[in-house]
């Protein structure tokens, strides 16, 4: 009898260990919207990273997708509580975008279609740990999840995977980005619950 | 789908602070200069906070953001409230 209570409990306690503190599991996927969802067509779209050199570093749709598009199977926490697990995405590592950049810079803004910011480290988006993702849960980003593409960068609390991206900026401090301005943590792990100021 | 209310949603937080109902005072944005009644905005509430933009224009004009027990309000996005006495 032991063994049959015992896998149970085993995998309670795994779902439990891959939960941050103050997280619920969910199998939906909520939409979040602080404003109107920018419809953006891929024929239209444009991905652009500035340094402090003054030069851009521009993709389009196809010239992203030439990167090279890796399949990720991530864990999604969200701020207003909610994780998923498991969650399969398709997207461009951030490290083949970083690739030809120079920059002295430790910061990053990410600023997308619509008008939103969120501020990262440089070294939260490198080393296999963000993506601008263009698919998940096998389909095309649709506009209400941010598509055509987002920003994903899953160790940290999702409002932080800024949707419908259009680009990346070098910045030499950690300035505060739309929901950092207004009360929500300037760095935002979900292991630490850090939510807000 | 429509995905934003009228500003009379902001009616229960903004009473935490001020002493009035100011879901019916007039305001400015300080984007497009639009004078409307608070509860004109349009507020997006499926969000990490309450985001109020101009009807005018989609500025925000005034954000929510409930941390528990601290209440964080900016309203950096209206250039003036007019409260009657």
């Amino acid at each position: 009898m032991s063994f049959a209570t015992r896998g149970f409990s085993g995998r309670r306690r795994e779902a439990d260990t891959r939960l941050p503190p103050g997280q619920t599991l969910v199998q939906d996927w909520p939409v979040l919207s602080a404003g109107p969802t920018p419809q953006v067509d891929t024929a239209d779209w444009e991905l652009t990273l500035q340094d402090e050199t003054g030069a851009d570093h521009r993709w389009s749709w196809d010239e992203l997708l030439a990167l090279g598009v890796e399949d990720i199977t991530v864990d999604i926490h969200c701020v207003t509580h909610w994780t998923r697990l498991d969650m399969a995405w398709r997207g461009v590592s951030l490290d083949k975008l970083f690739e030809d950049v120079e920059s002295e810079h430790e910061f990053v803004m990410a600023h997308s279609y619509g008008g939103y910011t969120s501020n990262l480290p440089l070294e939260d988006l490198l080393d296999g740990k963000a993506w601008i993702a263009t698919e998940a849960d096998g389909a095309p980003l649709t506009p209400e999840h941010g598509g055509p593409a987002r920003l994903l960068v899953p160790h940290l609390y999702f409002w932080k995977s800024a949707k419908w991206i259009r680009g990346l900026t070098m910045m030499p401090d950690n300035d505060a980005g739309f929901w950092e301005q207004y009360g929500y943590h300037l760095y935002g792990d979900p292991w630490k619950e850090e939510r807000y100021w | 789908m429509t995905d934003h209310l009228d500003g009379n949603v902001l009616a229960g937080a903004l009473s935490e602070v001020f002493t009035t109902d100011v879901t019916a005072a007039r305001a400015r944005c300080g984007g497009c200069g639009r004078m409307s009644a608070i509860a004109e905005a349009m507020v997006y509430t499926s969000a990490p906070g309450l985001v109020a933009r101009c009807a005018g224009c989609d500025q925000v004009l005034a954000t929510i953001v409930d941390a528990g027990d601290r209440l964080i309000l900016s309203l950096a996005g209206l250039s003036a409230i007019e409260l009657r006495r």
